[in-house]
């Protein structure tokens, strides 16, 4: 039973069927395997957010799930959701505003702020800190992360009416 | 880090799984949400030989009402539970609770009976059950145990259950009237472990506890059920029943040192919770004095 295991997934829309080792989680996979670099691997034990991605629209840690456990699964990495624009204002209102420096926090930080812009058009700076509350950055202070997802809901409010 | 090599089985259903385990024992981990289990493996704390993956265990999930008595699939998340209207009704504590569990991507995976399971002395829901309770049901291939929440976790990472048995679902009693609670925890940012918290819940009339079950967490090896506090029930809280309570309080917890807290800090937090708790519920401003 330790030998590689088929699994069948879709990825950013596009159908994969790959053979993994049960110990293989999907932050790997997505890296090792699928060369999808945008999946960043920070503490490995569920502490930083870093590997945040999308899975049958919910997001989740990549580094607490296993490949295997995502055969049959829809999968969204920030590669995909940015090829569809969905998030291109957000990243912009990141650019503007200087809500990165390093990056590397970014991808998991945009999953988890446009996880909470899905649910709730105009959340507060108290709601938008505990949803991201998941979301290590340790170059910014976190302020103007929050400024930038603020603007954001704004900003689409604004183009909704 | 990276966990080991480890075999893998997608169990089919309970019983399927139930011959996994029986055949397996003490060298599977069951595999649910993953939440605890797969950062213990990633640091390499454990190194099962064999997971059994129960995820795909469709009679394990769900939320269902039977009479009075809430029954909660093992299988269900920490963000079913968060949303569910049942849950919001029947017990608000638990509701309250599972806002603090971890962050949203977790609570997206997590579940309640791997939480249970898992029964790490600092999480919210072993405390949960404890003041609501809640009965664990279990099962191995010899049929169906059902533990009170209070037999049910033994030490860190410890419960009742035995290597081959499955918790398959939790039942919360009928509410109640005259009902209340209260939750809160200190931890160092929103969704980490507790450095200190309280569950607590209540029936109240005329100002008065008629019931009250107050049970800490992340202050010794397993959920603290806390009797001092039992001298509240039918009696008139003055600021000195409650200074008393507060030196009982004192004496009887025992709470571990860490890298986080003091022993002595995490004394002074439950003193402080304990408060806050008794003039929330009682909605009694003047009682929230500080604990000395």
């Amino acid at each position: 039973m330790r030998a590689p295991i088929p699994i069948s997934l879709c990825v950013n829309g596009e159908r994969v069927d790959a053979h993994v080792l049960p110990r293989l989680n999907l932050a790997d996979f997505l890296r090792e395997h699928l060369h999808l670099t945008g999946t960043h691997v920070g503490c490995e034990h569920g502490a930083c957010g870093a590997c945040t991605v999308r899975v049958n629209d919910e997001i989740i840690r990549a580094c607490l799930v296993l490949a295997v456990q995502t055969h049959g699964a829809s999968v969204l990495t920030i590669e995909g959701l940015s090829d569809s624009g969905e998030v291109a204002d957000l990243q912009a209102a990141f650019r503007d505003r200087n809500a990165l420096q390093c990056g590397y926090c970014t991808p998991g930080m945009l999953m988890a702020a446009q996880d909470l812009l899905k649910q709730d058009a105009e959340p507060d700076r108290k709601q938008i800190r505990e949803h991201l509350s998941g979301n290590y950055c340790r170059c910014t202070g976190y302020q103007a992360i929050v400024d930038a997802v603020e603007t954001t809901a704004r900003l689409r409010r604004e183009r909704k009416s | 880090m990276k966990a080991s090599a480890f075999a893998y089985a997608r169990a089919t259903s309970v019983g399927n799984a139930l011959e996994l385990l029986a055949a397996h024992g003490g060298k599977a981990k069951v595999l649910a949400g993953g939440q605890s289990l797969m950062p213990a493996m990633n640091l390499r704390l454990i190194s099962p030989e064999l997971i059994v993956d129960i995820g795909e265990i469709g009679e394990l999930r769900g939320i269902a009402r039977r009479g009075e008595v809430l029954s909660i699939g093992a299988l269900t998340r920490h963000v079913d539970l968060l949303k569910s209207p049942e849950i919001a009704a029947h017990s608000p504590l638990l509701t309250k609770a599972v806002a603090h569990v971890a962050h949203p991507a977790i609570r997206n995976r997590g579940t309640i009976g791997g939480s249970l399971a898992h029964a790490d002395p600092a999480s919210e829901l072993p405390a949960c059950m404890l003041a609501l309770d809640a009965t664990i049901v279990v099962r191995g291939q010899a049929g169906e145990r059902r533990i009170s929440a209070k037999d049910f976790f033994k030490g860190i990472y410890e419960t009742a259950l035995a290597v081959d048995e499955l918790l398959v679902a939790v039942e919360l009693p009928g509410v109640r009237k005259n009902a209340s609670h209260f939750f809160h925890e200190f931890a160092r940012r929103h969704g980490d472990y507790a450095i200190t918290g309280l569950a607590a819940q209540a029936v109240v009339k005329d100002g008065i506890f008629k019931d009250l079950r107050m049970v800490f967490f992340a202050v010794g090896d397993r959920p603290v059920w806390s009797n001092a506090v039992g001298e509240l029930v039918n009696a008139a809280i003055t600021p000195a029943l409650m200074a008393h309570i507060s030196a009982a309080l004192r004496e009887e917890l025992d709470p571990h040192a860490d890298q986080q807290a003091s022993s002595a800090m995490r004394r002074y937090l439950a003193n402080v919770l304990m408060r806050r708790c008794v003039s929330t519920i009682l909605a009694r401003p003047d009682l929230d004095a500080r604990a000395a």
